[in-house]
């Protein structure tokens, strides 16, 4: 899945698209349909923005409220620029004791 | 008057010859020796949930000498409990889990103190008993009662040793934490801030656990009282510890170093969580009740009406009491299949999950509802006896 505009250039995307680890946790993993997967994103995406895609894609995050990603296993602000190669920890809730 | 004082704070925390045998494994350990375990037998520790993860909690914190170990919980022990809840035995079905889980720690070391209390948490008393502890460990099943003890612990300035499972992964963390500067790690609401929407991450009943995850996550639960109450080490403050029980990976998450949310009364938890958390509290007017012996009536007279069972299949599987199956998960998608001519009977296994789909149902259209009080259990135990209960 490829979010942001992009140009192609000579027939590929270069540089214009980053690719990130995305690890889901939870009803997370249940929501997307497995525990690891990758996406682009085009170059100085943030947090806000990986949502946004990740809510667009599976509307079912909209349910978790305000749900929480980590990077590199550090929570972040949604204000965060990630880069290539990150790996993006998505967290829900959950109330099982 | 002085040297009264000063032999009273020595008596405190004194350590009998009995209690020296019993606890000489930790005295060689480094960095924890009898000063270490003198403030475990100083230590008041709340334990809230004696299940899953209370357990373990329980069973440890009492080994390792905390000297005072609260325990709140309303529950009674289910068949469906032992699998993982290893503080009880077959023999103590339809028990009171507080009092066998006090007596069980009493056998195991009686140099501690143990105070039960048969309640939920709720509001009016929440402050009153988490006043009376150093630590909270909060082992709950339920999303309003994870903020209750996250915000009444924020409140009190207690530190809150959280964990919580689902099916095959735990989370483990210590909220609320004094860092040295006299300012407060994150909390529960510094991660979520919002409960998701109701019905949308299962509980243990309705998304499964295994058994074994209860034990490992809650003797991290365990080890982390026992790091606060001691004080060595470096407890799980401003981080989260995931674990995956498939792959048996840790992660830890590192959080924020101190809190951004401020918490500063109890709120309506059950509204704001958007869910009928108990049909004990069910008293609301909004919602019509039903008895088993009711419903078998309307059985029995023939009456046109239509009884709906939102457990999961396999339960329904194991054993129904005739009703069209609709898992809550499907309830609002399904909701077309509900009868807005006749009256509509919903049951699940305890009343739980019916009176979730019929709040959820309520609010979206003119259903005339009604709840079957106990659900399931309450059929096989006061109507038809030969139902296997689970």
């Amino acid at each position: 899945m490829r979010v942001g505009l992009g140009r192609p250039i000579f027939g590929q995307y270069i540089r214009l698209f980053m690719k990130v680890k995305i690890l889901a946790f939870g009803i997370a993993k249940d929501i997307v349909g497995g525990k690891a997967g990758a996406m682009e994103f085009s170059e100085n995406a943030t947090i806000t923005q990986v949502k946004e895609a990740l809510t667009e894609k599976y509307p079912d995050f909209d349910k978790l409220a305000k749900f929480s990603i980590a990077v590199n296993e550090s929570y972040q602000e949604d204000t965060y620029v990630i880069k290539e190669g990150d790996e993006l920890v998505i967290i829900p809730p959950v109330s099982g004791g | 008057m002085c040297l009264v004082y000063i032999y009273r704070q020595i008596d405190m925390d004194h350590l009998t010859d009995k209690e020296y045998q019993r606890y000489a494994r930790h005295f060689n350990l480094p960095d924890f020796g009898i000063e270490a375990q003198r403030k475990l037998k100083t230590s008041k520790v709340l334990v809230v949930g004696a299940g899953g993860l209370g357990s373990p909690v329980i069973l440890y914190l009492a080994a390792a000498g905390i000297g005072t170990i609260g325990i709140i919980d309303p529950d009674v022990v289910s068949l469906s409990n032992l699998q993982r809840q290893v503080l009880y035995r077959d023999e103590d079905i339809d028990q009171k889990k507080v009092t066998l889980a006090a007596n069980q720690i009493r056998s195991i070391n009686p140099h501690i103190k143990v105070n039960t209390y048969d309640t939920h948490l709720n509001n009016n008393n929440a402050l009153d008993i988490i006043n009376e502890y150093d630590i909270v460990a909060d082992g709950t099943d339920n999303f309003p009662t994870r903020y209750l003890v996250n915000d009444a612990c924020v409140i009190s300035g207690k530190m809150n040793v959280y964990a919580s499972i689902y099916q095959f992964e735990g989370q483990v963390s210590v909220f609320n934490y004094q860092n040295d500067d006299g300012t407060r790690g994150p909390h529960y609401r510094d991660i979520y801030p919002d409960p998701p929407a109701p019905g949308l991450v299962p509980d243990c009943a309705t998304g499964g656990v295994l058994g074994v995850l209860a034990g490992i996550v809650g003797t991290q639960q365990a080890l982390e009282v026992i790091k606060l109450a001691s004080g060595i080490g470096e407890p799980l403050a401003g981080r989260l510890l995931l674990y995956d029980a498939l792959t048996s990976e840790t992660r830890i998450i590192k959080l924020q170093i101190k809190s951004h949310t401020e918490v500063s009364e109890l709120v309506n938890y059950r509204d704001f969580c958007g869910v009928v958390p108990d049909t004990i509290e069910n008293n609301s007017q909004d919602m019509k009740e039903i008895t088993v012996q009711e419903l078998k009536q309307w059985k029995d007279e023939g009456k046109d009406f239509q009884l709906i069972d939102v457990r999961e299949q396999h339960e329904y599987d194991f054993a129904n009491l005739g009703g069209e199956l609709i898992p809550l998960g499907d309830i609002m998608a399904r909701s077309e299949e509900v009868s807005t001519e006749k009256e509509v009977v919903l049951m699940c296994r305890s009343g739980q999950r019916s009176g979730a789909a019929l709040s959820a149902l309520q609010q979206q259209g003119d259903y005339n509802l009604f709840n079957l009080k106990g659900g399931y259990l309450a059929w096989a135990a006061e109507i038809d006896t030969s139902l296997p209960r689970y």
